[in-house]
């Protein structure tokens, strides 16, 4: 919990904090978060901002009945339980997403041994989780926008070093990385794009209307 | 908001909504929402605070900073018609008691972050709150805000350990 090496740029808790990222991206965070004591830190004192925000905002009328009507809502509400801790793979946001944990996800095969399984996709970015199997490579690839992978299970390596479970990698436009899973045990990543990658072989590049990257 | 989540007591709860209900409302309204959409959620969000008092860590956040919090989620549901990803809540504490020293530090911090705020130039100042309203989108919010962050960033740190240790 407390060794992962590759944490979230501000920017981008920032853009959480204040709600605006793309929901690709806030089903990324969100899993790195559970699995960051710094990075949930750092989150919580941007979120800190907010709070004094909230407090500098000045007042708005409220309706004269409006704690009644807020007492009247909280007497039909059950109580919010503190949830269950997840036990698995996948931290609770991603679970909820998949629908299980790793055994629930229904991989569709991309060529080579890799597997995905898209898990959200809009005009904004598309989440998916990857499989690479041990020891083998992802196509070398560039993007026209931003790329988040969050490892899950296993470890890849690539020019900037070696990620493992809740380590985050934030790669920007026209980086060409290639990143290769370690040996020993197959590499599960939660991935996020804001644009199409663009693959630089010509067979990936080929595949990739059908594989969706 | 102790007396909220440990008794269940109303009029504790009546306190707290005569100060947040009109600035979540407030909020809410310079977040986009109209007059009608910002009453009832800011009756949800208050709603909720009421329901999630046992979650409420005085340690970890003022109870501005966790009101903003709940308001911020009430309000991306509402606009985007969906339940956004949240980070799991840690399975352990608060702490039935937390050290009142890390409780009165989070507080100091908290107004010293509201001071700092406060002395910005204005049109910093605007920018600030406009990128907490979720105006701003990410590539337009400057990351460095030149808050003293440092120190309240710490003594989150300080205190996510502690639970951690204090269940291990």
């Amino acid at each position: 919990m407390t060794d992962i090496q590759h944490n979230l740029p501000d920017d981008i808790l920032m853009g959480y904090a204040t709600g605006v990222l793309p929901r690709a991206f806030d089903l990324v965070v969100a899993s790195h978060v559970s699995l960051s004591d710094e990075s949930r830190a750092r989150l919580e004192s941007l979120e800190a901002i907010g709070g004094a925000v909230l407090e500098d905002v000045g007042t708005a009328d409220i309706a004269h009945d409006s704690l009644k009507q807020t007492l009247a809502k909280i007497g039909g509400m059950a109580p919010i339980r503190r949830p269950v801790p997840t036990s698995g793979v996948f931290p609770t946001p991603l679970q909820d997403a998949v629908g299980g944990d790793e055994a629930a996800v229904r991989w569709r095969s991309v060529g080579r041994g890799v597997k995905q399984c898209v898990l959200h996709s809009d005009e904004d970015g598309t989440a998916r989780l990857l499989l690479i199997p041990a020891g083998r490579a992802m196509p070398a690839h560039s993007h026209l926008g931003t790329e988040m992978t969050l490892v899950l299970k296993g470890a890849f390596r690539d020019a900037d070093g070696v990620f493992t479970r809740g380590d985050i990698e934030v790669a920007d436009a026209e980086i060409n990385h290639q990143p290769i899973a370690e040996p020993g045990e197959d590499c599960i990543c939660l991935v996020a794009t804001d644009a199409k990658l663009k693959f630089q072989g010509l067979l990936p590049r080929l595949a990739q209307p059908f594989v969706g990257i | 908001m102790a007396a909220v989540a440990r008794d269940q007591d109303r009029k504790a709860f009546a306190e707290l909504f005569r100060h947040f209900a009109p600035r979540v409302k407030a909020f809410l309204i310079k977040s986009g929402a109209d007059e009608s959409l910002a009453e009832e959620c800011m009756q949800d969000v208050m709603a909720t605070l009421w329901h999630k008092s046992h979650l409420y860590d005085p340690s970890r956040a003022s109870v501005a900073t966790w009101i903003f919090t709940i308001a911020r989620n009430r309000r991306i549901d509402l606009l985007r018609r969906y339940a956004r990803p949240e980070p799991e809540e840690l399975p352990w504490g608060p702490e039935a008691a937390p050290d009142q020293a890390d409780v009165i530090a989070l507080q100091q911090d908290s107004t010293r972050l509201a001071d700092a705020i406060g002395k910005l130039p204005e049109k910093q100042r605007m920018l600030i709150h406009r990128a907490y309203f979720g105006d701003l989108t990410h590539s337009e919010i400057a990351a460095e805000t030149g808050l003293p962050l440092g120190t309240i960033k710490s003594r989150i740190r300080l205190a996510l350990d502690r639970l951690r240790h204090s269940m291990s």
